[in-house]
């Protein structure tokens, strides 16, 4: 076999697939995405012919030319293609990204002209696909006529331009390492015994077989790990979540829970190992539903835990709740002039982030535990694991390489503990690396909620009441239960002004595989439920929805309100709600970028949704930011925070450009690497820029001042009439004094060895708010139920916008995964607990076919708190897609629906029933 | 992903070499056997090398397509074909989840052999006729496509039996066809395909797919009225539920489309 133009000697093993046997042979450029055949980022060419690498046989490809994403050009250069996606900001984490480079590589021009189509064997779970069909719309000589795309326009360096992620390069050629691109030599690999029952004590395992096989070297089991309690569930306060949690558990409360694990050589020993695991168990009764879960009778999960766990009613199976309730609501309701009433489901959905989570341990020559992880928490990670290890701190390193795609679901321990607590049992490095179908049966899915609303207003339009009855089905663990819970019945009702509201919300246990973090954290779900009842208000009152939402939602001067005393930590540091009502109002207008489809069958109608979100997680989040500089005029930045596709890095270049005056070229990033700097709570809550960003923005400004200062003082001038530039201090009449002579004058505060050097530390515990509005326009066809979205428009209100691609990019992503939540995906339970589809050929992730342009508007506000204004715009573009797709389909058909997703066959239902 | 209990992979060269000892399997295009975790595959039988590839019509125009032709070849063989037929198989492999690079290696027999119910070579293979070549080491007989499946992933090939070819005959290659399909997903695994073909003499077949468990085929001597095929298709037994759809849903969209495709018939 040929790849990339080099020989291979090596023969692949008889059952080997190409994928795995070009990675053994060093071509990491191949990804692993499903292994299933569905996703296409493994994809390669085969004498010249595109094949999805992980369902190819290896022996057939032993006399071939190979052709992966690093072969597309010579050297370390970009083919057209590849060029294109760099320029079209074609990618957010860029796992999927090589395999699309390629698979485009492989379209003939005809299929060029139906890419919805063709692409189909490409999933993106980042972009929403936009940048990705104009990359290779855009590719080649067309390119020329690219000056539609406004990129190249905004491109720049500073705040503000749309600057080119520093990894963009690598990405296409997937040449960026991701998790398992580098790893120790003598790697032993892990395989996971699952429980094949929703609830059971496990009475006896026998590993004698699979002890006996050549190449096993451990077998852990609940007898062979710490007994400390912890929760999955990463967070700044270790307490948020209830320590209900083992590492390997002698009970087993969700089919796939870990029994036990298999250490050898080989990932397919490990695999046939673990199938020899005789293991035993006393089946206990289950329960699958929440609101039987917290009736009596019915099995209790934990019954050991206690408020001390923070479990808040372990008997009924609850976890976290809440009761409250400001004015009158039965009065007020009585007294409305119009009422809406409703009980709305939201699924289960798997974050299906590319590359699934999965980590390296080892012992480092220096001693120390050693992890490289797929997280976006990895401070959070090393403490908790030297709390589970009786370690200091100081003893452990997390770190991460590029994350393949988080979305929440890397908030979460889901592989650190097995496998550092499997390196040191063997003392060898042990890699853990999911496959697909443990990502639905054992990490996390979105939180499922049952929420009633009951809505009153006035003949007005004025809300008098507002009442919300939600249900959080938490699954087997507590991870996130309160968090979402509390946090998803927050700004959905804060956001609106009513003298009545009550809140009635419960987290509760069941045997099904945990819910955890997702975009959103809770907001979707509760959204959906509020801003349906509100259509309703508006239909009933035949008010236009957006001037419903602005007549009762919340303004500069109104305290934030969920059901008891207004937050306080939350400061309008801007306001842009009523400019995105304007913006979404006015472009929905526009026609239908979707021809409406002719026929009887099909109606039409518009909806819209509004929604709130804090732009950081209450109760404080820390980032530490260092950065240093050389007498070579290169900027070394340390910082904690994970770069995962939200384009952090991008804009963290962009800020010590604008406040160093040096180019970006000559910036580099150390991140996410408990070395990398002091400390920082993570990636998580929409913070990469209005935390971790600010926090470096201060230290660059103290950096600059020093640096000033010192330059001033050696030339004998004011500082007021100095600055930086790209070769040093620029003083007056164009005077320059180089970095190292300014360097050397800075005052030894600000000097680490021959650099100069500044930190910040930051611990934000005030928040500003930020909106989203989102409008359709939608054909539904009533015969069978599909659903045909002609128009899609979100004005985001994000603050002053650091880098517009993207943020682009993040809202319409958020949307994409709006619509996979609305329309398609939904994590199915079987009957005896375990999850019925955990795989992509059954789980509707949306293609390019699936999701619509939208048009993203900015709203032209300047927040006080975040750096240059800027507000957090990652995980609030989600959460208000559902409504609004709902309100239409009601407006379009006359039957509202009430359960998400609303798939084809329900959708049909709810026409044919009305 | 790797098949971790494969020990063995052997070519089959001949026909005596298409007996499986235990634990062997054949491996055709290789798309849906390497999807998912095989436990109990020991080792593999290539096909590749029989020359199961063909696509030719015989002196009596019969179309005879190996088993291992990929479906992305027929695809090409039917671009360039002017059989009125031709572009129902387009259709057919479009309506396929898979995307253009896993039909070029998944394989008409394979999808036929595989029998799930939105394979959609079954579909094609019952609207124009097709019969099935089965060999096995020592014996060979012949079967209608239509009445492979014996369920939603299940065949009535026997273990040992090898999909030799398929065969339509002429008089179904000159017929005029339509099709439509549906699913949870734009181009998701397929819900409902309903594929139709109106011969010379006026008669018409029907047949829905993917909706039941094993093929619908709806025979008429010309062409039936709305009503009755409506009726026809809603009476149909084997609608099923699973994740890409219930089975109401399915009956539903079935009659709706099934009259799309008698409409274009008409």
């Amino acid at each position: 076999m040929r790849v990339d133009g080099e020989q291979v000697e090596r023969e692949p093993s008889p059952g080997q697939c190409l994928r795995t046997f070009l990675r053994e042979t060093g071509h990491t450029e191949v990804k692993k995405g499903c292994d299933s055949g569905d996703c296409g980022a493994c994809t390669v060419l085969v004498d010249g012919r595109a094949v999805h690498s992980c369902i190819t046989p290896a022996f057939r490809a032993a006399d071939a030319e190979v052709t992966t994403a690093g072969g597309l050009a010579p050297g370390d250069g970009l083919s057209g293609i590849q060029q294109s996606f760099v320029d079209h900001f074609g990618f957010q984490c860029g796992f999927c990204t090589p395999g699309m480079t390629v698979t485009a590589t492989a379209l003939a021009p005809e299929q060029r002209d139906d890419l919805p189509r063709q692409m189909r064997g490409n999933v993106c779970r980042c972009t929403g696909y936009r940048p990705i069909e104009d990359a290779i719309r855009h590719c080649g000589e067309d390119s020329e006529g690219c000056g539609g795309c406004a990129v190249r326009e905004r491109a720049g360096e500073g705040v503000g331009a749309s600057a080119s992620p520093p990894a963009a390069r690598r990405v296409v050629q997937g040449r960026e390492p991701y998790t398992f691109d580098d790893v120790p030599a003598r790697l032993a690999h892990l395989a996971v015994v699952g429980s094949l029952h929703a609830h059971a004590r496990v009475t006896s395992i026998d590993a004698s077989a699979a002890l006996a096989v050549d190449g096993v070297l451990a077998v852990l089991t609940h007898e062979d790990v710490p007994d400390i309690l912890f929760s999955t569930a990463r967070h700044e306060h270790r307490t948020d979540d209830p320590d209900d949690t083992r590492v390997i558990d002698s009970v087993m409360r969700f089919v796939g829970q870990r029994v036990a694990v298999v250490v050898a050589e080989t990932p397919a020993i490990a695999d046939r190992a673990s199938r020899l695991i005789a293991v035993e168990y006393e089946v206990l009764p289950a329960v699958l539903d929440p609101e039987a879960a917290r009736s009596p009778g019915a099995p209790v999960l934990h019954p050991d835990r206690t408020a001390a766990d923070r479990v808040a009613d372990a008997p009924r199976n609850v976890v976290a709740a809440t009761h409250t309730e400001v004015g009158d609501v039965e009065e007020a309701l009585a007294a409305s002039a119009v009422t809406a009433t409703g009980t709305w489901r939201t699924a289960r959905v798997t974050h299906a982030q590319l590359e699934t989570h999965g980590s390296v341990a080892w012992v480092a020559d220096d001693g120390r535990l050693t992890v490289r992880t797929s997280s976006q928490v990895p401070f959070l990670v090393r403490d908790e694991l030297a709390r589970m290890l009786g370690r200091d701190a100081a003893t452990v390193r997390v770190f991460t390489g590029r994350v393949g795609g988080g979305f929440g679901g890397k908030q979460e321990m889901f592989t650190e503990d097995i496998a550092a607590l499997a390196a040191l049992a063997t003392g060898r490095p042990v890699a853990y690396e999911m496959t697909r179908a443990e990502e639905f049966q054992r990490t996390s899915v979105r939180h499922p909620f049952r929420v009633t609303v009951r809505a009153g207003a006035d003949a007005e339009g004025r809300l008098t009441a507002l009442h919300v009855d939600a249900l959080s089905d938490t699954g087997a663990y507590g991870n996130h239960a309160a968090g979402v819970l509390f946090h998803g019945c927050s700004e959905s009702i804060a956001v609106y002004r009513a003298p009545a509201k009550r809140l009635d919300a419960e987290a509760v246990y069941t045997n099904t595989v945990p819910s955890g973090a997702f975009r959103g954290y809770g907001l979707g779900q509760v959204i959906f439920a509020i801003e349906s009842a509100l259509d309703e208000l508006a239909l009933q009152l035949d008010l236009d929805p957006f001037e419903l939402r602005r007549l009762n939602a919340v303004r500069p001067g109104d305290g934030f309100v969920v059901a008891g005393a207004a937050e306080d930590d939350l400061v309008f540091g801007s306001y842009g709600l009523d400019e995105c009502l304007d913006l979404a109002r006015a472009s929905l207008a526009s026609p239908d970028d979707v021809p409406a489809p002719g026929g009887d069958a099909w109606s039409t109608g518009e909806g819209m949704a509004a929604s709130m979100i804090a732009t950081i997680p209450p109760r404080g989040h820390q980032a530490v930011a260092s950065v240093r500089l050389g007498a070579d005029g290169v900027a070394r930045v340390g910082i904690g925070t994970a770069e995962f596709g939200n384009g952090t890095v991008t804009v963290h270049t962009q800020i010590v450009s604008d406040v160093l005056g040096i180019p970006r070229a000559r910036i580099e990033v150390s991140h996410s690497d408990t070395d990398a700097t002091r400390y920082d709570t993570g990636a998580f809550g929409s913070t990469g820029i209005t935390v971790a960003g600010k926090a470096l923005h201060g230290a660059c400004v103290e950096l600059r001042d020093a640096l000033v200062t010192a330059g001033a003082r050696l030339m004998g001038v004011d500082a007021g009439v100095c600055s930086l530039g790209p070769d040093g201090l620029v003083g007056p009449h164009g005077r320059t004094l180089s970095w190292g002579d300014v360097i050397a004058a800075t005052e030894p505060a600000h000097r680490l060895g021959d650099d100069a050097w500044a930190e910040a530390h930051l611990d934000e515990r005030v928040r500003s708010v930020a909106f989203n509005v989102q409008a359709f326009r939608v054909a539904v066809n009533r015969a069978t139920g599909e659903v045909r979205i002609l128009r899609s428009v979100q004005a985001a209100d994000a603050g002053f916008v650091m880098n517009p691609e993207q943020c682009r990019g993040q809202v319409e992503g958020g949307v994409a995964q709006g619509v996979g939540s609305s329309l398609y995906e939904e994590v199915l339970i079987a009957e005896d607990g375990s999850v019925a589809n955990a795989a992509f050929r059954q789980y509707r992730v949306p293609q390019m076919a699936d999701v619509p342009r939208t048009e993203v508007l900015f709203a032209s506000t300047s927040d006080d708190l975040g750096p240059y204004g800027a507000k957090s715009m990652s995980e609030s573009p989600y959460n208000p897609v559902a409504p609004a797709l709902a309100n239409a389909i009601r407006r379009a058909v006359g039957a509202r629906p009430y359960e998400l997703p609303m798939s084809r066959d329900r959708v049909w239902r709810l026409t044919a029933d009305s | 992903m790797d098949l971790t209990a494969v020990q063995t992979v052997r070519q089959a060269r001949s026909r005596a070499e298409l007996a499986l000892a235990p634990g062997e399997r054949f491996l055709a295009g290789g798309t849906w056997l390497f999807s998912e975790p095989q436990p109990d595959v020991t080792g593999l039988v290539d096909l590749a090398a029989l020359g199961w590839d063909q696509v030719e019509l015989n002196e009596d125009g019969d179309l005879r397509i190996g088993s291992m032709t990929a479906i992305g070849a027929l695809e090409s063989w039917a671009r360039d074909s002017s059989l009125p037929a031709a572009p129902l198989v387009i259709d057919c492999a479009e309506s396929l989840l898979a995307s253009f690079k896993v039909r070029g290696s998944a394989t008409v027999g394979g999808n036929i052999a595989r029998s799930y119910a939105a394979g959609s070579m079954i579909a094609l293979g019952a609207t124009l006729d097709a019969v099935a070549q089965i060999w096995t080491a020592s014996a060979e007989r012949t079967m209608p496509v239509a009445d492979l499946p014996a369920g939603n992933g299940e065949t009535t090939l026997a273990r040992g039996e090898a999909l030799r070819a398929i065969v339509i005959p002429a008089s179904a290659l000159e017929a005029r066809t339509a099709s439509r399909r549906i699913a949870l997903a734009q181009h998701g695994r397929a819900g409902a395909l309903l594929t139709g073909r109106r011969d010379g003499d006026g008669g018409c077949t029907f047949v829905i797919t993917a909706a039941t468990l094993t093929p619908t085929v709806l025979r008429y001597p010309e062409l039936p009225d709305a009503a009755v095929l409506e009726r026809d298709a809603r009476d149909a037994p084997g609608y099923y539920t699973d994740a890409l759809g219930d089975a109401d849903w399915r009956r539903q969209v079935s009659a709706v489309l099934l009259a799309e495709v008698r409409e274009e018939l008409a």
